[in-house]
Formats: C-alpha cells, sequence, structure tokens
C-alpha cells in the first residue's frame, strides 16, 4: 500500500485516517509474517554455521592434542585427569561408564529402543500382546498374561534417545574442556581445581547452581511431557488402543487427516466451529473487559471521588474468592429456578420465548449462552484490568492533562488523544497475553456452561455450542470411555500453532518498545 | 472593585463546579450499582448458607429461619474437612517450593548475564504457548505407577505445581529489573561473591515480590480444577475443595445439596479472603509492576 506523506495524512478526516491506518495495520500483516519466517531462516542458518563449526574445532583438537587429549576421544575425562582435574575427571568417566552400561543391559536402552518399532509406520509400539483367557491349570482358572505397555515402551524408549543426546553433548563438553587445559598449560598458567570449581558454583557460575533445580522441574514436567504429547499425535492411542490391554501403533498422519475431513465422519466441520467460536470468545473476552476496566479505573480515580479504597476492595473481592466458587454459583443464578432466572421468568417476552423453544433454562440457547459467558466474563474480569490501569494511570504526567486544559480540551479529548493512546502503547504486551490467556480460559466456560447446550460428539467426547477448544480438549481425554488422545495431542498441537502465529504477528507489527536493557 | 472581581470568579467558579457535581453524581451512582453487581453473588452465598429449611434453590434470598444446619451436616456428614485439609496442605506447600523456583529462574534472569540466556528465555515463551494440561497425559500414567493418584494425590499435585512453576517468572523479573545495577556492582567491588550479592543484598529488599509470590502459590491450588481431576479420579480421600464440590452441583446432586454448596463455599473463601485482603497491597504491585515490565 502507498504511504500517504504527512501533509496528505493531516488532510484526511477522522473516519479516513481511521481507515488509512487500519489498512496500514492489515497490509503489515504479510510482511510480518515475512519477516518472522526470514528469522526463523537466519536461526536455522546460524545453527548450520555453529555446527559447522563444532566439527571444525573437533577435527583440529584431535590433530594438534597430545596423546591425553586423544585418548579422552573414547575415554571420558582421561585429558581432565591428566592435567589433575580428578574431579571432573572422575564424573565425565562415571557418565560414560553408567551410559555403556545402561545401553546394553537386557532390559535397558537398546531393549526398549528395539521393542519401540521407532518411525515404523504401521508397526505397534511394544512387541507382545497381552494374552487375554488363558487358561492357568495350577489355579485353575482363567487369566491374563500381561505383554508390553505401549505407554511405557514409548517413554522409556524417548527417555533412551534424550540420555544419547545427553552422552554425545557430554562427549563434546570434555573433549573441548580437555583442549582447554593443553592450551593453558602450554601457556603456563594453573588449571582450576576441584575445590576452585565448588566454590566458583556461588561466584561467577552461581546462575547453574540457581537454575539447577528449575529447569530439571521444567524439563521432566514440561518439555518431556509435551515431546511426549507430539508423539502421541502420530500413533493411534485411545480408549480402544490403550497400551496395556491392546497395543497401539505408530500411524504418521493419517489423523491429521481425520482432522481435516469436512466430509461426512471427519472431524473438520466441527473443529471450524469450535476454532470460530474460541476465536471470537477470545476477541470480546478481552477487548469489553480491557476498555470497561478501564473505564471503572477511570471513575475511581478520578478528583473528587471519595473511599477510593472502598470501591477498590469490593472489586478486589472477586479476585480473592476461589473462582469455582462464585463461578458455579453465578451460573446456578441463571436456571429457571435460580434467583435471576426466575426473576427473568417473570418478563412474559422471555418466558414465552423459552417455552417456544423449549429450553429448560437460559443456558439451553446456544446464543443466549454465548452473551450470558461474556456478560459474566466481564464481572470476573473488570477488577485485574481496574487494578493495572489505576497503576498506568498514576504514571502518567500530569502536566500533559494541565497543558490539554489550557488549550481547551474537553474531558473526552483528554481521554482519547492522552489517556488511551498512553494505555494502548504501554498495554500493548499485557492485551496479547490476556487474548491468548481468553483463548485458553478452561475456568470460566468449565465451571459457567460447561461447555453446553450440547450438540453431538465428536473426538469421542460429547460438543457443546460453548465449547472452546481447550475444554473440548480437556473432555477429550478425561471422563469417556471414548477417549482420543491422538485427537487431543493434534488439536493440542494446533492450538500451539495458532498462538505461536498470532504472538509473532503482534509482536513484529505492534512497535515493540520492550528492551529490557533500557530500564536499569 | 475588588469585590466585583470575586463575585465574577465565584460566578464561573460554580458553573464549573455544579458541573463537576453532576458527573460525580453519575459516577457514584455507576460505582453504587456496580457495588451491588460484585457484592450480590456473595451475600447470596452467605445468606443461603444459612437457610435451614431448605437444601435446594429458592426463590427468595433471605433465609426464613437461619441456622448453622448446613455447616454442620458438612463436617460431620461428608468428606469436606479432608478436602479441605488437603487443600490448605496443598497450599502451603505450593507456597513456599514455588517461591524457591521463581525467585531463583527470576533472579538468574534478571541479574546475571550467561551464555543461552536468551535462549532459556524463548525456550519457556514457546514452552508455555502449549496447552499446558495436555502433559497431564503422560503425568498421571507415570504418577500412577508410583502411587501418587488418587489418596496420594495431594503430593502428587505439590510436584506438578511447583516442578514447572519456574516458567511464571515473568512479574518477579519485572521487579528484579527495577533494583538498580551499581547496587550489585558496589557490592563485587568490595568482594562479596555473587551469592552474597544475592542473599545480602537483593533478598533483603525483595520483600514485596516474595510476598507477592508466596501470595500467588498459596492460592493456586484453592481455585485448580483442570489438573487436579486429573490425579484425583473421583477418589473423594484425595480430593481438593474445588474438584469435591463440583460434584455437589450436578444436575442429581443440585436437589440436596446446594445450600451445603454454599455453606462450603464461605469456608473455603474465608481463609483465602482473610490472606489476600492483609497482603492486597502486594498483590497490586505485582499486577500493575507486571503488566507494565512484561
Amino acid at each position: 500500500m502507498k504511504r500517504l506523506s504527512d501533509l496528505d495524512y493531516l488532510k484526511l478526516n477522522k473516519w479516513q485516517a481511521f481507515w488509512y491506518k487500519f489498512a496500514l495495520f492489515i497490509c503489515a500483516i504479510p510482511s510480518a509474517i515475512w519477516k518472522g519466517i526470514k528469522k526463523l531462516g537466519g536461526f536455522f542458518k546460524n545453527c548450520g554455521v555453529a555446527v559447522k563449526d563444532e566439527f571444525v574445532d573437533i577435527g583440529s583438537t584431535f590433530k594438534r592434542g597430545n596423546w591425553a587429549v586423544r585418548l579422552s576421544f573414547f575415554i571420558f575425562g582421561f585429558g581432565n585427569l591428566f592435567y589433575g582435574q580428578i574431579m571432573r575427571g572422575i564424573l565425565f568417566l562415571l557418565f560414560e561408564i553408567v551410559f555403556i552400561v545402561y545401553m546394553v543391559l537386557p532390559s535397558g536402552g537398546i531393549y526398549w529402543l528395539a521393542k519401540g518399532n521407532w518411525f515404523k509406520i504401521g508397526s505397534t509400539i511394544g512387541t507382545v500382546q497381552p494374552q487375554k483367557n488363558v487358561y492357568d491349570p495350577i489355579t485353575d482358572q482363567y487369566i491374563t498374561i500381561w505383554g508390553d505397555d505401549s505407554v511405557k515402551v514409548m517413554l522409556y524408549g524417548l527417555l533412551t534417545f534424550i540420555f544419547i543426546f545427553a552422552f554425545i553433548y557430554t562427549w563434546r563438553l570434555q573433549v573441548k574442556q580437555c583442549r582447554i587445559c593443553m592450551d593453558i598449560t602450554a601457556k603456563g598458567k594453573k588449571i582450576r581445581s576441584g575445590k576452585e570449581d565448588m566454590k566458583s558454583l556461588l561466584d561467577d557460575q552461581f546462575h547453574k547452581t540457581l537454575l539447577a533445580l528449575p529447569l530439571a522441574g521444567i524439563l521432566a514436567f514440561t518439555v518431556l511431557p509435551i515431546i511426549y504429547m507430539v508423539l502421541i499425535a502420530f500413533t493411534s492411542y485411545d480408549a480402544a488402543h490403550d497400551g496395556y490391554s491392546n497395543l497401539f501403533s505408530w500411524v504418521g498422519f493419517e489423523h491429521f487427516n481425520e482432522l481435516f475431513n469436512f466430509g461426512q465422519g471427519g472431524l473438520g466441520l466441527t473443529f471450524g466451529e469450535i476454532l470460530s467460536w474460541t476465536l471470537m470468545w477470545a476477541f470480546f473476552a478481552t477487548f469489553t473487559n480491557y476498555f470497561l476496566g478501564m473505564f471503572v479505573a477511570i471513575m475511581i480515580n478520578k478528583k473528587g471521588i471519595k473511599i477510593k479504597k472502598f470501591w477498590r476492595t469490593v472489586l478486589v473481592m472477586t479476585i480473592a474468592i476461589p473462582q469455582f466458587v462464585s463461578l458455579l454459583y453465578v451460573s446456578k443464578l441463571f436456571t429457571t429456578s435460580g434467583l435471576i432466572g426466575r426473576a427473568l421468568e417473570q418478563i412474559p417476552f422471555i418466558h414465552d420465548w423459552r417455552l417456544a423453544n423449549n429450553f429448560v433454562s437460559l443456558w439451553d440457547s446456544p446464543t443466549v449462552a454465548k452473551i450470558l459467558l461474556i456478560v459474566i466474563n466481564i464481572w470476573i474480569g473488570i477488577p485485574y484490568i481496574m487494578l493495572m490501569a489505576t497503576g498506568i494511570l498514576m504514571n502518567i504526567p500530569q502536566d500533559l492533562y494541565e497543558s490539554a486544559k489550557i488549550d481547551g480540551a474537553s474531558s473526552v479529548q483528554q481521554f482519547t488523544k492522552i489517556t488511551l493512546p498512553y494505555m494502548l502503547f504501554v498495554t500493548g504486551p499485557y492485551l496479547l497475553t490476556s487474548f491468548v490467556g481468553n483463548l485458553n480460559n478452561f475456568n470460566v466456560i468449565y465451571l459457567l456452561s460447561g461447555g453446553n447446550p450440547i450438540k453431538g460428539t465428536a473426538g469421542g467426547a460429547s460438543v457443546g455450542h460453548t465449547d472452546l477448544l481447550i475444554t473440548w480438549l480437556f473432555k477429550m481425554t478425561l471422563g469417556s470411555t471414548e477417549s482420543k488422545y491422538y485427537m487431543a495431542s493434534i488439536i493440542g498441537i494446533l492450538v500451539f500453532l495458532v498462538v505461536a502465529i498470532l504472538s509473532l504477528i503482534v509482536y513484529n507489527v505492534i512497535p515493540s518498545t520492550r528492551n529490557e536493557e533500557d530500564y536499569k | 472593585m475588588k469585590k466585583q472581581n470575586d463575585n465574577k470568579i465565584k460566578k464561573t467558579g460554580l458553573g464549573a463546579k455544579a458541573s463537576r457535581r453532576i458527573s460525580n453524581a453519575i459516577i457514584y451512582f455507576i460505582l453504587i450499582v456496580i457495588t451491588i453487581v460484585w457484592l450480590f453473588p456473595f451475600a447470596g452465598i452467605l445468606l443461603e448458607s444459612f437457610k435451614t429449611e431448605t437444601n435446594m434453590q429458592t426463590p427468595y434470598l433471605f433465609p426464613k429461619e437461619f441456622g448453622f444446619d448446613h455447616y454442620v451436616k458438612l463436617f460431620t456428614k461428608t468428606d469436606f474437612l479432608k478436602w479441605f485439609g488437603n487443600t490448605a496442605i496443598m497450599g502451603v506447600a505450593t507456597a513456599v517450593l514455588q517461591t524457591v523456583f521463581i525467585l531463583s529462574m527470576s533472579y538468574v534472569l534478571s541479574r546475571l548475564r550467561f551464555k543461552g540466556r536468551k535462549g532459556l528465555m524463548n525456550m519457556m515463551l514457546i514452552l508455555g504457548m502449549f496447552p499446558g494440561f495436555l502433559t497431564m497425559i503422560l503425568i498421571y500414567k507415570v504418577f500412577a505407577d508410583a502411587g501418587l493418584t488418587e489418596k496420594m494425590a495431594p503430593l502428587g499435585l505439590i510436584i506438578v505445581y511447583c516442578a514447572s512453576s519456574a516458567m511464571g517468572y515473568y512479574v518477579s523479573k519485572g521487579f528484579f529489573d527495577t533494583i538498580p545495577k551499581s547496587l550489585d556492582e558496589a557490592a563485587r567491588v568490595d568482594g562479596a561473591t555473587r551469592f552474597q550479592v544475592f542473599y545480602k543484598v537483593i533478598m533483603p529488599l525483595s520483600k514485596p515480590i516474595v510476598i507477592y509470590t508466596i501470595l500467588m502459590g498459596f492460592m493456586a491450588p484453592w481455585g485448580d480444577f483442570i489438573l487436579a481431576s486429573y490425579l484425583i479420579h473421583e477418589n473423594s480421600q484425595g480430593m481438593n475443595v474445588a474438584v469435591g464440590m463440583y460434584e455437589w452441583l450436578s444436575r442429581t446432586n443440585m436437589n440436596t445439596h446446594y445450600t451445603m454448596f454454599c455453606a462450603a463455599g464461605v469456608i473455603v473463601a474465608i481463609p483465602v479472603v482473610a490472606v489476600f485482603l492483609a497482603l492486597q497491597k502486594y498483590y497490586v504491585e505485582g499486577v500493575t509492576g507486571g503488566a507494565v515490565k512484561g
């Protein structure tokens, strides 16, 4: 799109200026995506260069290394031991021994990898099916001889892969360290001893000490399960193939086709409907809260309004009381026997409309349920925005308003020309996070409507008109005898893609103001 | 002459004053409406819990007879006390452990510079984009084998809440970012190690963010439904309040448990609200600071 010059821009009236800006925003999206792709490309290029450098370094290390360094290519930590770093050397050596022992044990790494049939589409994960109803002559009963458990086979296989990567990394690390030891000795300097190593963990290596625990937690409870979840998308893991009573197998991209099949038996249509409601919900939930919350904050902060603290505390109460108590109670208020539901029944128009549609309560109408959700979400969300906006409003330099007043600006103009731009500028990133948060807003939907009214079943779970992707996922993985775990993980991956693409666009379109070294 | 001038000022002043009064009156009106709307459900829960005449929803708000019947029933006829205890234990344990995790992560990312720092932050950003509870597919399986589900679910849940909590480092990193770097440098010049800087210089200054993190950790288990329902698997002994009380409002239980739900809601709300209102100041600082600094 052609950019207007400043002079031409000033000639536009208000609406033209708005549309002009809007068009600019839309036009910026493709280039933002392109920029993102380019960045990704650059990232991979850098990775490639780094890997190449590593190999060059390994080669030169072997070439110019002495016999001790060369031997440490095969015996971990030999170079460290040779140069007197006893502790490091022993640790490296121990790691190598543990790795080799683990791999070759009868039920060790190689065993589990072989059982997993990794990357062979069509073959089962695990090789021994359970045998059911086998006659046992000793107890004179029919019993089940259990075979492999696919879930476990996959988990141990994955762990083994991770162990192998760790092994390669450690090998590289100790080779490099041996080379550094050699270089330092050649220069005639002293090498750090084990004691100094320990001391440095509280000083220049302090970050390692602090990070050890949190990182271990994240690796074990987020990274590993997420990799596992992504793998499940390529298997046939569901309630019928649960892994131990019936093995599941690798199927490749077969189930992705099921999701994008818009005909009979496919999930395409349901998925499209749920996705569009999810996006619509996130949009309304975010922006109604944002503007109304800001409005409330401005009212409370207005000069001359008394007992500010009281008004704030009233709103903050909603945050303090656990959501499941207040939300469940509020949802029941709107049923036909609830207080508000009953009051609304008194209005003949609503009463007739309900009977004409055979609805038991207001929650049974898809449209009304959606509106109720958005309205009740305002009740939940305003306090957060109010608190945040209060903090920001206090940061706006007061002299801006003073000079605006002198120039004769009305309070509406002050809001649109000073307050709003300032707020949007500061809270741009927050708007994104809260949009994403609303995409995945499980509590509000599940506790208020439970996704109802029901419109059918899909993916082995009932689907309602107000279900978000996240609540659909929840139903798919819990509380159903037809759970389709593979479908849940495919949708999980798609949710990730939606969020990632959105974030990428927004971060590249919004003028990023967040250079973190700035405010120090 | 002077008097005339004064009059003039008064006149224009009156006009402005009057319009301000009107706008203030409107604002007060709106605020009062907001107060009523916001407090109505809480008043409702409180009043319904004292109704002795019924277990169901009723068309009136104020009880015909006040009494503590439902509270008594709650503690004698249901597992509520067990659920409450479970949740309280989880709250305290999560508060302590989560604070350790989050503070170490955010301190490192904010005040120390090392190789891979940016990569670490990007990794956590990307991981946060996955729907978190899908990790429960695997975690449930592993915990079931380890005996950390059903009856022992509270222990399993503490591990789940805390293990990945460091990914929520944003707010406290924003706080550490605001402490001037010159403090560290001065201490380093005086010969302090990085650990001493952390322990003796920064920690004493960080009371607000420590309290904020503890508060958040304490409140999380009280409202958690989604993760808890995976591990608990309908075993009443291991339930937290959210999972336990959710069943009371299902279509089949609603007519016998509705008022009991309200009574339980009041009891659950008391400790959380008390802690929250006492530490409100720190919460507000956290929210406002976190939003601005990301």
